[in-house]
């Protein structure tokens, strides 16, 4: 019972699968469990900060900076988004209907103690800097992520 | 049924509820009495199925108007 671990790969940036993956993490932590989760590609723009970073990027890298949500108020819905509006109209919803929202639950995941982990590669490819990502995070790659999976007995893919 | 703390954790919703119970939990000692007012109707199983994984004992549950309580015995 105790030491059970488990580990979330969160790829998606949309702001429903970044709950369903926060509310999974949370609840698994509360069981009792030891819980992971990795961000990477379109999962980093969760973690962004909301406010800008001034920090030297390359010329693509400012278009991805400009063109990506920036934290959990900014994303989108997997399905019907309408341009955002989609995204507006379920948070709207949602807080009528008193659901936690992404940023409470990322709060409650990091009182839980779940470890966080930004993917470097992608922070590279999306030219993601670590000081534009929110505070308690640790940094790592495809290793790290296998070395835990293989202790873990729930392994997710968002 | 005495209960050596209570719970408010009406309104909350998924995952919530188990999440207020574990930490309020944790303040237990084992064999102390957790009394835990929910309006999640999901509580129903997540409850029992929560202390089952994280071994404790759901000993008591009653519905009162849409309030679901439970008395957990911590493990």
């Amino acid at each position: 019972m105790e030491n059970n671990k488990s580990t979330l790969i969160v790829f998606s940036g949309d702001l429903d699968k970044a709950i369903a993956s926060f509310i999974i993490a949370t609840g698994s932590a509360a069981m009792g469990n030891q819980v992971t989760m990795f961000f990477t590609f379109w999962g980093l723009n969760i973690l962004r900060k909301e406010q800008y970073v001034p920090v030297q990027k390359s010329f693509m890298d400012k278009m991805f900076a400009k063109m990506l949500p920036r934290g959990p108020e900014k994303l989108g819905i997997s399905k019907m988004n309408f341009g955002g509006l989609g995204a507006k109209l379920m948070k709207y919803t949602m807080k009528k209907k008193n659901i936690t929202t992404l940023k409470e639950l990322i709060e409650m995941a990091k009182e839980l103690d779940i470890k966080m982990v930004a993917c470097t590669m992608s922070m590279d490819v999306l030219g993601i800097k670590k000081e534009e990502l929110i505070d308690g995070l640790e940094y790592a790659g495809v290793a790290s992520y296998l070395a835990e999976a293989n202790e873990a007995n729930i392994n997710l893919f968002i | 049924m005495n209960a050596d703390k209570v719970l408010d954790a009406r309104g909350l919703s998924c995952p919530m509820p188990v999440v207020r119970t574990k930490k309020a939990i944790d303040e237990l000692k084992p064999g102390q009495i957790l009394e835990l007012h929910t309006t999640d109707s999901g509580a129903l199983s997540d409850i029992p199925a929560w202390a089952k994984t994280a071994g404790h004992r759901v000993i008591e549950q009653s519905e009162d108007n849409g309030v679901y309580k439970f008395w957990i015995q911590k493990g």
